[in-house]
């Protein structure tokens, strides 16, 4: 298999997919009575929104897609049956200068702490790297998402800022951390594996 | 009560979209400027195109204050400042100042115009912090941004290319008790 021929958006639980206008506002609009969720995918301030807004939204978005040029929508969804499972959006991306913000929520809690995130952050570093072509992905997490931050450390994350006691929640402060990784230092699993595996070796020729 | 908008140098002012985008439109062909503002490659759009684009930002931009910044001495424009509030649940904003009139770089016009807006930031907005980002290549900024009592929070590596190599992007942040402690103010945040 040739390198330009790994899948892009297949994991091995998990694919990367379109939206779907007709069954995803259903699923979505729980996830946005969900408090918990609501506070570990979102900075700003949080509220729930029926199906009818979260189709309007996505509309927006994809209008948003078409015009500004700079931001990749996926969602989530199970191999084994496409059902909804989260969302992963590359954003704000700074072309000229090779900069992309990511951004990934799995829904709903049962199916968190499945690593099924992580193969989703695969997923999506090796289409901002591989694909996009750029230089540096950064990601923002509020310091209470302890699984978050232990997730990015895995992927070789570097804290690199820490805005101090930017949110104001409960009644206490947390910093709001960025993390940052170079296209030097990211670790193409695929490209491992297909190295393995591969019956040919070109370096000793025929 | 002391003057919110007046500071030892300048004064903040409202934005006339007629006298500030002939400014900008002279400002932005400086390109050293226009390096220092934006990580965007810069556009040498027309007086016309950012009068429009200025009325446009000034009636949708409702948690954006923008302020002109005009000298004591004789009214003249040099530049704008912007505070950006993100979030009004942890009343956290972004700062962004330039001095467009080349001339007054160096002499303390922006730390000045920096230091009044940090003050209506506090004291009218009630912010609790308030956050900017400066270029690695910025050290004009850099210097004046700590001497108004931000503090370096870190730094995004490599986030800007620039002439064949790549440079760091500062973070820094000023908190609603420390802008009380080096200006003297004891104003609780409610």
């Amino acid at each position: 298999m040739l390198a330009i021929q790994t899948p892009l958006f297949e994991a091995q639980d998990i694919r990367l997919g379109p939206i779907d206008h007709e069954k995803d506002p259903e699923v979505e609009s729980k996830w946005t009575h969900d408090c918990e969720f609501m506070r570990l995918m979102e900075l700003k301030l949080i509220r729930p929104q029926v199906p009818a807004m979260v189709k309007k939204g996505y509309e927006a978005l994809e209008k948003e897609i078409e015009e500004a040029k700079n931001l990749f929508y996926f969602t989530i969804r199970a191999r084994e049956d496409d059902r909804l499972l989260g969302k992963a959006v590359l954003e704000w991306i700074d072309w000229s200068n090779g900069n992309g913000y990511l951004r990934l929520g799995i829904g709903s809690g049962t199916d968190r702490g499945k690593g099924l995130g992580a193969q989703a952050l695969g997923l999506l570093l090796r289409f901002a790297f591989a694909e996009l072509n750029l230089f540096r992905v950064t990601i923002v997490i509020p310091e209470y998402c302890q699984a978050a931050i232990a997730l990015v450390n895995k992927f070789g994350f570097l804290e690199e800022v820490r805005r101090r006691k930017a949110i104001l929640r409960d009644d206490r402060v947390w910093d709001l951390i960025i993390f940052g990784l170079l296209r030097t230092e990211w670790v193409d699993e695929s490209a491992l594996r297909l190295r393995s595996s591969s019956p040919l070796n070109f370096a000793q020729g025929e | 009560m002391e003057d919110l908008f007046k500071g030892k140098l300048v004064r903040l002012a409202g934005i006339d979209p007629e006298e500030v985008s002939k400014s900008f439109a002279q400002w932005n062909r400086d390109s050293e400027y226009m390096r220092l503002l934006d990580s965007d490659p810069p556009r040498l759009q027309s007086t016309k195109a950012i009068k429009e684009w200025l009325e446009k930002e000034l009636e949708k931009a409702t948690d954006m204050y923008w302020f002109a910044i005009r000298a004591l001495e004789d009214d003249r424009l040099l530049g704008d400042v912007t505070l950006s509030v993100i979030n009004w649940g942890s009343r956290e904003a972004f700062a962004g100042i330039g001095i467009g009139a080349r001339e007054f770089w160096g002499q303390g016009y922006g730390t000045d115009a920096m230091q009044v807006i940090l003050r209506y930031g506090f004291i009218e907005l009630n912010l609790r912090r308030i956050s900017l980002n400066v270029f690695e290549f910025n050290q004009r900024a850099l210097h004046s941004y700590e001497k108004a009592g931000f503090r370096l929070e870190g730094r995004q590596r490599q986030f800007i290319q620039r002439e064949g190599r790549r440079w760091d992007i500062l973070f820094m942040g000023i908190l609603r008790e420390e802008w009380m402690d080096n200006y003297g103010y004891n104003i609780s945040d409610g």
